[in-house]
């Protein structure tokens, strides 16, 4: 294992590198926005990775709670083999049902219906399998910070395309909002996690990430009544995209992706050798009155 | 009556009891949001029509600084002489005692706001031009929210360092929802649009106490017990 963590470092670094040469270069010049548009090359990716993250970290949280307690380890288990089969059950009725059919939003589509359920399902029985209890919190800490960091370009990157484009820095829209409220209850879960006694972080930050989760579809929702000015996602949503344009994209979103792998990856190595160290310590103090008294 | 309703009932009891002796919570709170009031007062100096559009955000910032700083002192009062300790040794349902917190800080908070809201008036010269008695609902909705989440943090942020700061660092974020509605209903029955109506930002309220509700409950043990 510590040998592959070089090679994915060149690997990564090979791909980012093609990757900017792809976005700066090969891409076509966009009509009307020009060479503005390029920053969507990192913006999305960006935006993609830190979600991704911090769903991981959400299920993370979940199973640390959840774990601690044979009882609820079980009945988490079958309820996540519930919701993967009730999303396939799901899919099958709207595709049965046309009335059904036709009020499916823009972008939702019957497989990605079936697909989401199982897709949760898995990544939650990976990480069940590999994963210890005391890991799965040192993951938590990873995609949190990692995710933050990605969330942070996001919100960075998001204003500079904004200001040639739109005229403005920044809009209380949608997308943007519900991305910084996103971004603010993570800074304070990892203030928080900062913050509290040792022994009682883990069980805290779970059930602040828990709270957070629950309240990214109301900031959604909520906000989702004023109108929307982000460009639609032009990827399975309204708006089109050019191929080549695409695949500039696709491939920027895999170097992103093995970035954030890479740092996650020693980011979480640094968590377990921290804690190992600090249970070494407590274990020595421990012991060191019982050596004293001999 | 059931065993988790009596204590939840003796709790409350005991916390109104020790509030209207001391007063600590609500002097301490009423001082606070009436500083806010008049710190707004002279940063913004507005005529009555611009008022209007502002009051909502105005009223609803100010009860939820003040509650806060309610809320830091309903688990800092249990921290004496060891009585959380003793709570959570004892065989008594951790949500009883949480909703009796709650459900006191729901008190102090509704009685802040019957007597904030005149003032408000006086100063910003408000008068409803929708229907004003859907201030009601808004008021105790948007109070449950702040409350029921915020007796939640309060509880979780009694074990960090520097608890005081870090109850506003928790509940804001989670809260931004909750105040956006509260702001955005009272600011519509204010203006009295005809074209827009407050019952969308109600129903979103409601769901929302539902949803964090239902989460406080069934978290608040394992943060209880978190050893």
């Amino acid at each position: 294992m510590k040998k592959a963590f070089p090679i994915l470092g060149l690997v990564t670094a090979v791909l980012l590198s093609y990757a900017l040469y792809e976005a700066l270069v090969v891409a076509p010049r966009e009509q009307t926005m020009g060479d503005v548009q390029r920053i969507f090359y990192y913006h999305v990716p960006s935006a993609w990775t830190a979600f991704l993250l911090f769903f991981l970290n959400f299920v993370a949280s979940v199973q640390y709670l959840v774990r601690r307690d044979p009882k609820t380890d079980r009945a988490a288990n079958w309820v996540l083999v519930a919701v993967a089969g009730l999303s396939c059950v799901a899919a099958l009725v709207v595709k049965l049902v046309p009335d059904l059919m036709q009020a499916l939003p823009q972008g939702v589509e019957v497989s990605s219906i079936a697909s989401t359920g199982p897709i949760v399902a898995i990544i939650y029985f990976l990480m069940r399998r590999y994963f210890s209890v005391e890991a799965v919190d040192a993951l938590a800490v990873t995609t949190a910070e990692v995710g933050v960091v990605f969330c942070t370009v996001v919100l960075v990157t998001g204003p500079l395309w904004a200001r040639p484009v739109w005229g403005i820095w920044w809009t209380w829209d949608v997308r943007l909002t519900s991305t910084l409220v996103l971004w603010l209850i993570y800074v304070s879960y990892l203030v928080l996690r900062r913050f509290s006694s040792s022994g009682q972080t883990p069980v805290l930050a779970a059930a602040l990430a828990i709270f957070g989760a629950l309240d990214v579809p109301l900031v959604y929702f909520s906000i989702w009544i004023f109108r929307t000015q982000h460009p639609q996602p032009v990827i399975g949503g309204g708006g089109s995209i050019d191929p080549r344009m695409l695949h500039v994209l696709l491939l920027n979103w895999l170097a992103f992706s093995c970035f954030a792998f890479l740092v996650c990856w020693s980011r979480y190595r640094l968590e377990r050798a921290t804690r190992e160290i600090e249970e070494t310590l407590a274990l020595e103090a421990l012991l060191e009155p019982r050596n004293a008294l001999r | 009556m059931s065993a988790p309703t009596g204590i939840t009932l003796a709790t409350l009891k005991k916390d109104i009891r020790l509030e209207w002796r001391s007063k600590d919570a609500l002097n301490s709170m009423l001082f606070f949001a009436l500083l806010v009031v008049i710190v707004f007062s002279f940063s913004f100096d507005p005529v009555a029509e611009e008022s209007r559009q502002i009051a909502g955000g105005l009223v609803w910032v100010s009860f939820l600084f003040a509650a806060v700083v309610a809320l830091n002192q309903t688990w800092a009062r249990e921290m004496r002489n060891q009585v959380l300790d003793a709570y959570r040794v004892s065989p008594a349902p951790a949500n009883a005692l949480f909703l009796a917190k709650a459900i006191g800080n729901f008190i102090f908070v509704c009685i802040l706001e019957a007597l904030m809201t005149p003032l408000f008036i006086v100063f910003y010269k408000l008068r409803a031009l929708g229907p004003a008695w859907q201030l009601v609902p808004v008021a105790i909705l948007g109070t449950w929210a702040i409350v029921v989440n915020g007796t939640f943090f309060a509880a979780m942020s009694l074990r960090t360092r520097s608890r005081e700061i870090m109850l506003p660092l928790l509940l804001f974020p989670i809260t931004i929802p909750a105040l956006l509605s509260m702001v955005e209903a009272t600011t519509i029955i204010l203006v009295g649009d005809p074209s827009t109506s407050a019952k969308f930002w109600i129903v979103l309220l409601a769901t929302y106490d539902v949803v964090f509700t239902t989460g406080c409950l069934a978290l608040f043990e394992t943060v209880l017990h978190a050893e």
